[in-house]
């Protein structure tokens, strides 16, 4: 039978079969049989193939990651050396920001005046990109329902003395530094990205130690996308209204100040201000969603 | 100077240290223990580099903020995996 069947898969894949003559023959093979045996060689196959993958995949994956770090210490070791005054991005461009950067943008800290003034439409499109990643992701993974997280566990946690000493000690400290560097962007290191995440950081802690409850009632879904909003409309407006003017040689009402006051720089202060508040909502938000598994 | 050069150093290499092991331990939990470390130490190498802006955000994001999601996320997956396997008992 088997050896029957073997002909006549071997002549019916030459194109000799006939198949008028053989569908009369009581002998013809059973679909279900036919199956059985042609798929039995396919499987041996795939097992071979998979043997070699896997004694082959270490070996090429070892090669692969030996030659790409090859090249990176090439190109390291290529670059200019760390401060040297002749590197190629030592150009006019610096020159110009660091001698120029705090008479035109009011900032003391020369990374807040490029981000925010002299390269303030790169970070409006970006933040415009982040903004839609986000609103995409929320569309795409946030579900209807909550997850009811044990009870038990969470009352474990909530009751811990350790955390709950700690926070009360940490909390205001840490919420407190995130302002002064969201206020201090334009005078000295930080700006509103750093004390947002500092501010978001602190909010977690705070929920971790002492349930959501209390925060529920200032910050949830609906307020954050109406921070997240309004934040993100200030910013567009000011900074198109500080473009138009900037392109047609007008005088903006956003000054530039003196230099080192906390109140200069222009529009420095408000945006970093902004940027801070949403920042520090979409880091707890995320935070929050995902706990309570609604992401 | 000199001392300030070990200091530099031995931060260096703790980096390295800790970036390999991050990738060879066998626990998730301790990988992103050795991970947020890292972190830490490469926000004091930024304060060196004179970038304190840098040395804050990485403080703030790959510390803390990085660090307790994917902490939350370790969690999440062995949710699955347990009701998973009460599934299948």
């Amino acid at each position: 039978m088997k050896h029957n069947l073997r002909r006549w898969l071997a002549q019916w894949d030459a194109g000799e079969l006939d198949f008028t003559a053989k569908t009369a023959s009581p002998e013809l093979p059973q679909p279900r049989a036919e199956t059985e045996w042609s798929k039995e060689p396919v499987r041996r196959l795939e097992r071979r193939q998979a043997a070699a993958f896997n004694r082959i995949y270490p070996v090429l994956a070892a090669i692969l990651c030996t030659v790409m770090i090859g090249f990176l210490f090439f190109t390291v070791s290529e670059l200019p050396a760390f401060g040297s005054s002749d590197s190629p991005a030592h150009n006019e461009v610096t020159k110009r920001y660091v001698e120029q950067g705090m008479a035109e943008t009011g900032a003391v800290n020369t990374v807040s005046g490029v981000i925010l003034d002299y390269r303030a439409f790169d970070t409006l499109g970006e933040s415009h990109v982040l903004f839609t990643a986000t609103t995409a992701v929320l569309i795409l993974l946030l579900t209807a329902q909550e997850e009811a997280e044990p009870k038990q566990q969470r009352e474990i946690m909530q009751r811990d003395p350790i955390l709950r000493q700690t926070a009360k000690i940490v909390v205001p400290l840490a919420m407190l530094f995130g302002i002064y560097v969201i206020f201090n962007g334009h005078l000295g290191p930080g700006g509103g990205f750093a004390g947002g995440s500092v501010i978001g950081g602190a909010l977690i802690l705070y929920v971790v130690s002492f349930g959501f409850e209390r925060l529920e009632k200032l910050l949830n879904l609906k307020t954050f996308r109406i921070i997240v909003l309004c934040a993100l409309c200030f910013y567009s407006l000011s900074k198109c209204y500080s473009f138009f003017c900037g392109a047609n040689g007008l005088e903006t009402i956003f000054s530039a100040g003196t230099p080192g006051r906390i109140f200069s720089a222009g529009l420095i202060l408000p945006l970093n201000i902004a940027v801070g508040i949403v920042v520090a909502c979409t880091m707890y938000g995320f935070y929050s969603l995902f706990r309570r598994g609604r992401i | 100077m000199e001392l300030m050069d070990i200091f530099e150093l031995s931060l260096l290499l703790l980096l390295v240290i800790c970036g390999i092991s991050t990738c060879v331990s066998k626990n998730l939990m301790v990988s992103l223990i050795i991970f947020m470390a890292y972190s830490v130490i490469m926000s004091i190498i930024w304060a060196l580099l004179q970038a304190p802006d840098l040395a804050i955000t990485e403080a703030a994001v790959g510390a803390g903020i990085s660090g307790v999601l994917m902490f939350l996320s370790l969690k999440k997956i062995r949710d699955i995996r347990r009701k998973e396997a009460e599934h299948e008992t």
